[in-house]
C-alpha cells in the first residue's frame, strides 16, 4: 500500500473575479522511502498542492474534490483536532516562506524547543535542546550554539531556511513536504542539505515530496517526478524518463532552460510566452499557445495517456 | 579613463558589525562585513557571489540606505552616501532600487499590485493617469504578469509570480542602480530564463547598471562584466566575468564550480561529506576564513589572515598559496 495516494484532488479558490482552479484534479501516490519531486512553471499550483494535503486551504479556497490517502485514511475526512496531531509530527512542511513558520518575537531555539513538546509532552526540556542544538549542528547552522538565542530577523535568508528545515526534521516525520527548501542556500550547503535529506529519507524509510523549480535538484534526488502546468500534472512518471527522455513539449521545453556551466550561447533558451491566468485558460489544452507542435487536435484538452510507466497528457505524443 | 569605465558606484573597506544576544547576559558583535570594497562602473553588472550569511545582502541593504556601515565610505556619483539613510538623499534617492530577497514581506499586502506599481510614479514623475497605465503595462509585459493581475492583492499570488511583482516594482523608475537580490532564486528555470534575457536587455536599452546578488554561479554568467566572490564578509576573489570563468583561483571558487548540481551527476556524496562546518561571524578565526573547509590547507592557513592580491590583470584573489 502507498504511503500516500492522492486521487482526482481540486482545489479551488472563489476569488471576486472567479474560481480559481489553483489544483484541478491531480493524482499521484508515493510509497515509502520514496522520494517525488513536483516540479512546474511558476503558479502551477506546486505549493497549493502541499498545502492542500496537509489541508491547509484558508478561505476563500476550498478542497472541492478528492481523496487524499495517508496510511490508509482519507486526511480529508479528519476533524481539526485528528490533523493537527498529524502536522508536524506524521506529516511535516517546510514552507517555501521561511517567514509563515517563524515567529518574530521568539528565539529561534524556544520555537525548535516548543515544536518538540508540543507533540511529546513527557521529554524533558534539557533534552528538547539538546535535540535541537543537534539537528541545527545537521544543518550546517554555523555557531549553532550561540545562534540559539538569534530572532529570526537577526539571521540570513538562508540561515532561516535552514532553521525551518531543522524544525520540520524534529519529530521525524514519516512524509516531509518540502517546499523550494534549497532555493537561499549556495550549492555547496544546498548539496549538504539535500543529502541529509535523502539520507533521512532512505535511513528512516520515511518518504520526501519536494517541490521545486530546480530540475537539476529533482534529478539528483527523486525517483519519481509529477510535473505541473496552470494547477494540472501534465507528465508525470519515473525521473529517468522524465528527464532524459521528456516526451511532453512543456518538459522538454524545462529541461532545455536549464543553465548550463559550459553553455556556449549569450541567452539562456527561454520557453515564448507566459503560463496563462488561471482564470483565463484557454480552450483546450493550456499549453497550446506557447506549443511548436500544437494544431486542431489541441483545441481540446487531451486525455490521459499511459506510455510504459509515464503517465502524459498531450495529443501530440503517439504510443511507440 | 574612458566614458564606458566610468564609476558609478566606490565601495571602499566597509565594515558592518551587528551588536548579538549570545546568552542571557551576553552580549557579542558579529562582524557582517569586513573591509569590503569593490567598484561598479557605469552601465556594468557586477555579481556578487557567496555562501549564505556571508553579508551579500547586508551589503545590498548599506549602499540603499537601510543599514549604516560601521566603517568606511560607499561613494555614488562620487558622493559618500554611507551614512544617509535612503529619505536623507534627495533626488539619488530614487534613482537606486532594489529587488528584495524576501518577496513575501517587501510587498505591502493591504494594496492591490496596480497600486505598488502605480505609486513610485506618482511620487517621482509628473506622468498622467493614462501614460501611468501605459507604463504600467508595457512593464508587465516585459516581466511575465498577466494584466489582470493588476487588480489582485500580494497574497494572491505564488512564490514566483511576487517576485515578478517586486521585480517590475524596482524596475519601474528607470533607476541608475539596481541592487537585484537573489532576484530568480524563487523562479522556476523558464521563468528564471526570461527575466534573464530581460536584464540583458534592461541593461542595453538603459544602459542599467545592477549589483546581482545570488548564491547561484550558474547564471552569473549571463548577466556579469566583473565577478566578486565573498565568505563571511569579505572578498575572497574578484575578477572579470571571463577570467573567473576561465580559471576560478581561490578554493572556495573552485569549489562552487565543482558543486553546481547538473542532472547529470549524482549528489556527490563524497565533497558534501567533506564541505565542513562554517565558521561563526561571531568568533571570526585569526587565520584565512575558509581554512576549515579548505582541501589545499597548509600550516601557514590559520596563523595569518591573508590580504587580497593582484594576480595579474586586475584578478583579485585572497589566497597566497594560488
Ligand atoms: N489566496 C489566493 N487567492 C486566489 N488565487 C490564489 C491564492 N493563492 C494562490 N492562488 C493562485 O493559485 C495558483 C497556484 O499557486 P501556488 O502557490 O501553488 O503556485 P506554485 O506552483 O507554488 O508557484 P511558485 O513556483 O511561484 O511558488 C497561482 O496561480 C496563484 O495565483
Ligand atoms: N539585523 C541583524 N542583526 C543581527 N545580525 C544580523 C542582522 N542582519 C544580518 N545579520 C547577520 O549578518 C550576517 C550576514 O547576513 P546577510 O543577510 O547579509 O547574509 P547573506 O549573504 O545575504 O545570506 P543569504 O544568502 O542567506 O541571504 C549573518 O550572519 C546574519 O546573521
Ligand atoms: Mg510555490
Ligand atoms: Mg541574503
Amino acid at each position: 500500500m502507498a504511503l500516500l495516494e492522492i486521487n482526482n484532488l481540486k482545489t479551488y479558490f472563489f476569488t471576486r473575479n472567479g474560481v480559481v482552479k489553483s489544483v484541478d484534479g491531480i493524482d499521484f501516490s508515493i510509497e515509502k522511502g520514496e522520494i517525488l519531486g513536483i516540479v512546474g512553471e511558476s503558479g502551477a499550483g506546486k505549493s497549493i498542492t502541499g498545502f492542500s494535503i496537509l489541508n491547509l486551504i484558508d478561505d476563500p479556497g476550498k478542497i472541492v474534490a478528492g481523496e487524499i490517502i495517508f496510511n490508509g485514511i482519507n486526511l480529508l475526512t479528519l476533524s481539526e483536532e485528528k490533523l493537527e496531531k498529524i502536522r508536524g509530527n506524521e506529516i511535516s512542511m517546510v514552507f517555501q516562506d521561511p517567514q509563515t513558520s517563524l515567529n518574530p518575537v521568539i528565539s529561534i531555539g524556544d520555537q525548535l524547543i516548543e515544536t518538540i513538546l508540543y507533540h511529546n509532552k513527557k521529554v524533558a526540556k534539557k533534552d528538547a535542546r539538546k535535540t535541537c542544538l543537534d539537528i541545527l549542528k545537521l544543518v550546517g547552522m554555523p555557531a549553532a550554539e550561540k545562534r540559539m538565542g538569534s530572532y529570526p530577523h537577526q539571521l540570513s535568508g538562508g540561515m532561516k531556511q535552514r532553521v525551518v528545515i531543522a524544525m520540520a526534521l524534529l519529530n521525524n516525520p514519516k512524509l516531509l513536504i518540502a517546499d523550494e527548501p534549497t532555493t537561499a542556500l549556495d550549492v555547496t550547503i544546498q548539496a549538504q542539505i539535500l543529502y541529509l535529506m535523502k539520507k533521512l529519507s532512505k535511513d528512516m524509510n520515511s518518504s520526501l515530496i519536494l517541490i521545486t523549480h530546480d530540475i537539476a535538484v529533482v534529478s539528483q534526488l527523486c525517483d519519481k517526478i509529477a510535473v505541473m502546468y496552470a494547477g494540472r500534472i501534465v507528465e508525470y512518471g519515473r525521473k529517468k524518463d522524465i528527464i532524459f527522455n521528456p516526451m511532453h513539449p512543456y518538459t522538454k521545453g524545462l529541461v532545455a532552460c536549464l543553465p548550463k556551466l559550459n553553455d556556449e550561447n549569450d541567452r539562456l533558451y527561454q520557453i515564448p510566452g507566459i503560463m496563462p491566468s488561471l482564470l483565463n485558460l484557454p480552450e483546450g489544452c493550456y499549453f497550446k499557445n506557447r506549443c511548436d507542435y500544437a494544431d486542431e487536435e489541441c483545441n481540446t484538452y487531451p486525455e490521459k495517456k499511459q506510455i510504459d510507466k509515464r503517465i502524459l497528457f498531450c495529443h501530440k505524443v503517439k504510443e511507440n | 579613463m574612458s566614458q564606458s569605465q566610468r564609476k558609478l558606484v566606490e565601495v571602499k573597506n566597509v565594515v558592518k558589525t551587528f551588536s548579538v544576544k549570545t546568552g542571557t547576559f551576553k552580549k557579542r558583535d558579529l562582524y557582517a562585513l569586513n573591509r569590503v570594497s569593490f567598484d561598479i562602473f557605469k552601465g556594468k553588472t557586477l555579481s556578487l557571489v557567496g555562501e549564505s550569511g556571508c553579508g551579500k545582502t547586508t551589503i545590498g541593504k548599506v549602499i540603499l540606505g537601510l543599514h549604516q556601515a560601521t566603517n568606511g565610505l560607499v561613494n555614488f556619483r562620487g558622493k559618500d552616501i554611507s551614512k544617509l539613510s535612503p529619505h536623507k538623499r534627495g533626488a539619488i534617492q530614487k534613482d537606486i532600487q532594489m529587488i528584495f530577497q524576501d518577496p513575501y514581506s517587501s510587498l505591502n499586502p493591504r494594496k492591490k499590485i496596480k497600486t505598488i506599481l502605480e505609486q513610485p510614479l506618482k511620487i517621482h514623475t509628473d506622468y498622467k493617469k493614462k501614460e501611468r497605465l501605459n507604463t504600467i503595462l508595457s512593464l508587465c509585459d516585459n516581466v511575465g504578469i498577466d494584466h489582470s493581475y493588476l487588480n489582485r492583492y500580494p497574497h494572491q499570488f505564488s512564490g514566483g509570480q511576487r517576485q515578478r511583482i517586486a521585480i517590475a516594482r524596482a524596475m519601474i523608475l528607470k533607476p541608475e542602480l539596481v541592487l537585484a537580490d537573489e532576484p530568480i532564486s524563487a523562479l522556476d528555470v523558464s521563468i528564471q530564463a526570461q527575466i534573464i534575457n530581460l536584464m540583458m536587455d534592461l541593461k542595453e536599452k538603459y544602459r542599467l547598471t545592477t549589483l546581482f546578488i545570488t548564491h547561484d554561479i550558474s547564471v552569473v554568467k549571463y548577466l556579469s562584466d566583473h565577478v566578486a566572490v565573498m565568505y563571511l564578509g569579505e572578498i575572497v576573489e574578484y575578477a572579470s566575468k571571463k577570467q573567473l570563468f576561465n580559471s576560478p583561483k581561490h578554493p572556495y571558487t573552485q569549489m562552487l564550480f565543482s558543486t553546481v548540481p547538473d542532472i547529470n551527476t549524482p549528489l556527490e556524496t563524497d565533497s558534501v561529506l567533506k564541505a565542513g562546518e562554517i565558521q561563526s561571524p561571531i568568533d571570526l578565526p585569526q587565520g584565512c576564513f575558509f581554512a576549515n573547509r579548505c582541501p589545499y590547507k597548509v600550516p601557514s592557513c590559520s596563523a595569518a589572515h591573508p590580504e587580497i592580491l593582484d594576480v595579474g590583470d586586475n584578478h583579485l584573489v585572497r589566497c597566497p598559496n594560488c
